[in-house]
């Protein structure tokens, strides 16, 4: 093992976060505090944690509709991001966005999209832009499996290709989209094959595994920094809950969920930092104890503040409007 | 004051502002080393090689990264290389550019730019000849310019290459190779500012594109009949300069709206509600719409004539307005 004990525990450490928020999340859309519908990344915290462990501060990514892990990976407050679940103007998008649009331009987060391919055009553009600016920058691309078979997709990975883009496409195939079976809606048995067509590489590793995902991006983003192109990776991990907080899940099985229980990220890296004896029982009772605080305190946070005006509604469209009524 | 065509004036823009930022640069399919499809780039060709070239034909990520690019600081300027195929790669402008910085609650500086040719020419037929502003300005979220005039064009562009929201431009196939005045010296043109192409006493025609043409050559027929019009090229749909067109109608009473694109549900018709609503008690008679028929554009140039409004739809309409006066 050669990563510093720090390091390890902070990935652990962020895991957990986005673990909490999503169950708090969904506790307050079941007790009908959160207006909308929200997606949650419950089993999948591996890849945003081990792709942004790899990436710099002003790196940029492009989110998805399954977005808060993405986001609290790469540093977003959870104050701010609570707030905008509860619609309030002290949330990350002024109330305006809810979970699908949260964003934090200023940390390189270019949004989550509630458009299933939505996202990688604009990734693709990032890249584009940094190629431009001519700095050492990297933009990533998260999106499903379902994604993958949308023309933007196609599009993009063969944009990004003929251009050499510093960009990295990191599928995160959880084997539905929706309440489609991947396997019955996609050409391919693994996503990765698709970057032959682009003459990218193009590599499948275990999603839930998150050293696994820190090293393939780690060494993605080293190709890309030097001018070394796109990569594709997929990182097969398992939607442990519903589509969406609610979603009745007649298209599957309980035993089939439950099997994913055994295998889900944290679970795995808790085991293997108890063996290595990184942390104990005792430091991993104070991390949850630790986030849990956060957590009551980004609810409170967001409970406490203000509704938005209505006229607020009028506002942030476009920067030069000088009053007139667009 | 020279004298030059519209696709010079435009070439000319784009590399003053290139010398100027050096954040601006422009993509789209066969511009780099053709000048675009109608030679709008011609005078650009062999210039700046880096920063103006071709893509593949891929218009969802052609548009989507206009957005990724000038979020991280650059200013693209995109060619949409028939207006037609901007309905391939629409959800990364209506879903994403037109969205971005409202969901985000004003996050982000959008400057953007999409442009290229629309418009009928040459029986060019259904999936090459259309008009679709009116879709754009329906969906709140990009600012729309549609110049009709060498000097429009310059104008227009400079001010968009320096505004922070993204803007659409329209340019009519059949207006590249026309000519006008253009100053030597550098000036902008705001957004939401008519030009009275003709001052007339009689009817206000409020048009934009290929029709402000079409209607200057109708009010020069009308004049022999003692008919003057007033010609109001709005220049900019998203805003639009109602102002001046209160102000005219309040003064002629008589109010006709021009476009190619198609009449029903064009633009056409959110002016004349607007000034229904806003100027009622000025109208002598009802507004009169002109707009292609409502039809895919046929490919025969005798089907395409008769679909395609004309000077003679404005000249029709004038006099049906000022009958029994
Ligand atoms: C273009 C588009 N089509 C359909 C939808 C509805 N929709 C939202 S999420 C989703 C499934 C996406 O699957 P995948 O890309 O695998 O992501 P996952 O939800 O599994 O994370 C669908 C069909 C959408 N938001 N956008
Ligand atoms: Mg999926």
């Amino acid at each position: 093992m050669n990563y510093s004990k720090q390091f390890l525990i902070s990935l652990y450490e962020m895991m957990q976060k986005i673990r909490k928020f999503e169950q708090a999340a969904e506790q307050l859309f079941l007790d009908g505090k959160i207006p909308g519908f929200i997606h949650l990344y419950i089993g999948e915290e591996a890849i945003a944690v081990g792709v942004m462990a790899a990436l710099n501060d002003d790196d940029y990514i492009t989110s998805t509709h399954r977005g808060h892990g993405h986001m609290i990976a790469k540093g977003g407050n959870i104050n701010l991001m609570m707030a905008e679940l509860y619609g309030k103007v002290t949330g990350y998008c002024r109330g305006k966005g809810g979970s699908m649009h949260i964003a934090d331009f200023s940390i390189g987060v270019l949004g989550a999209n509630g458009v299933v391919g939505g996202g990688l055009p604009i990734a693709v553009g990032a890249g584009l832009g940094i190629k431009m600016k001519g700095t050492k920058q990297v933009a990533v691309a998260f999106f499903g499996d379902g994604a993958s078979n949308t023309g933007a997709f196609h599009e993009s990975l063969n944009f990004a290709s003929v251009f050499h883009l510093p960009v990295i496409f990191i599928n995160e195939n959880n084997q539905y989209a929706s309440t489609a079976k991947t396997k019955e809606t996609t050409s391919v048995e693994n996503i990765s094959d698709r970057a032959v067509s682009y003459n990218i590489p193009g590599v499948t590793i275990n999603g839930n595994n998150i050293l696994s995902v820190f090293e393939t991006t780690k060494e993605a983003v080293k190709r890309a920094r030097d001018q070394g192109g796109p990569t594709l990776i997929e990182a097969k991990t398992y939607r442990i809950k519903g589509h969406f907080v609610g979603d009745p899940s007649k298209y599957r099985n309980n035993s089939e969920v439950n099997k994913f229980w055994e295998k889900e990220p944290i679970k795995i890296f808790e085991k293997q930092l108890l063996d290595w004896k990184v942390l104990n029982q005792k430091e991993i009772n104070i991390i949850s104890l630790k986030f849990d605080q956060q957590i009551k305190e980004a609810i409170k946070f967001a409970e406490d503040s203000p509704e938005p005006y209505p006229k607020d509604a009028l506002t942030d469209l476009f920067i030069d409007d000088s009053g007139y009524d667009y | 004051m020279k004298v030059i065509t519209f696709s010079e004036a435009l070439g000319e823009t784009i590399l003053e502002e290139m010398e100027r930022d050096h954040t601006i640069f422009t993509y789209g399919e066969d511009i780099g080393k053709q000048g675009g499809i109608f030679g709008a780039y011609k005078s650009l060709l062999g210039k700046f090689p880096d920063r103006i070239f071709d893509t593949p034909i891929s218009e969802e990520v052609i548009y989507g990264s206009a957005l990724g690019a000038a979020l991280v600081g650059m200013r693209p300027i995109v060619e949409f290389h028939f207006a037609d195929f901007l309905f391939t790669g629409i959800q990364s402008i209506t879903l994403q550019i037109e969205k971005i910085r409202y969901m985000t609650g004003g996050q982000g500086k959008l400057h953007l730019i999409l442009r290229g040719p629309d418009g009928v020419s040459n029986s060019a037929a259904a999936q090459h000849s259309e008009s679709i502003e009116t879709i754009f300005m329906h969906v709140p979220g990009i600012k729309i310019i549609i110049p009709s005039t060498p000097y429009d064009i310059k104008g227009l562009l400079k001010t968009a290459l320096r505004s922070n929201d993204p803007v659409i431009c329209f340019e009519h196939k059949s207006l590249y190779a026309q000519k006008g005045e253009v100053p030597e010296e550098e000036y902008l043109i705001p957004f939401g500012k008519a030009d009275i192409k003709r001052p007339g006493q009689d009817i206000t025609v409020v048009t934009m594109s290929r029709m402000v043409h079409e209607s200057l050559k109708a009010a020069q027929e009308l004049e022999k009949e003692g008919i003057n019009l007033e010609v109001i090229d709005l220049r900019t749909l998203v805003p639009w300069d109602k102002e001046t067109v209160i102000k005219s109608v309040q003064k002629t009473n008589r109010l006709i709206i021009a476009h190619e694109t198609w009449r029903r549900a064009g633009w056409g018709a959110e002016i004349a509600s607007t000034i229904q609503e806003e100027a009622f008690d000025f109208l002598d008679a009802p507004i009169i719409r002109i707009g292609a028929r409502n039809v895919p554009m046929p490919f025969s140039p005798v089907l395409q004539n008769y679909v395609t409004p004309d000077k003679h739809n404005v000249v029709t309409a004038a006099k049906q307005l000022m009958e029994g006066i």
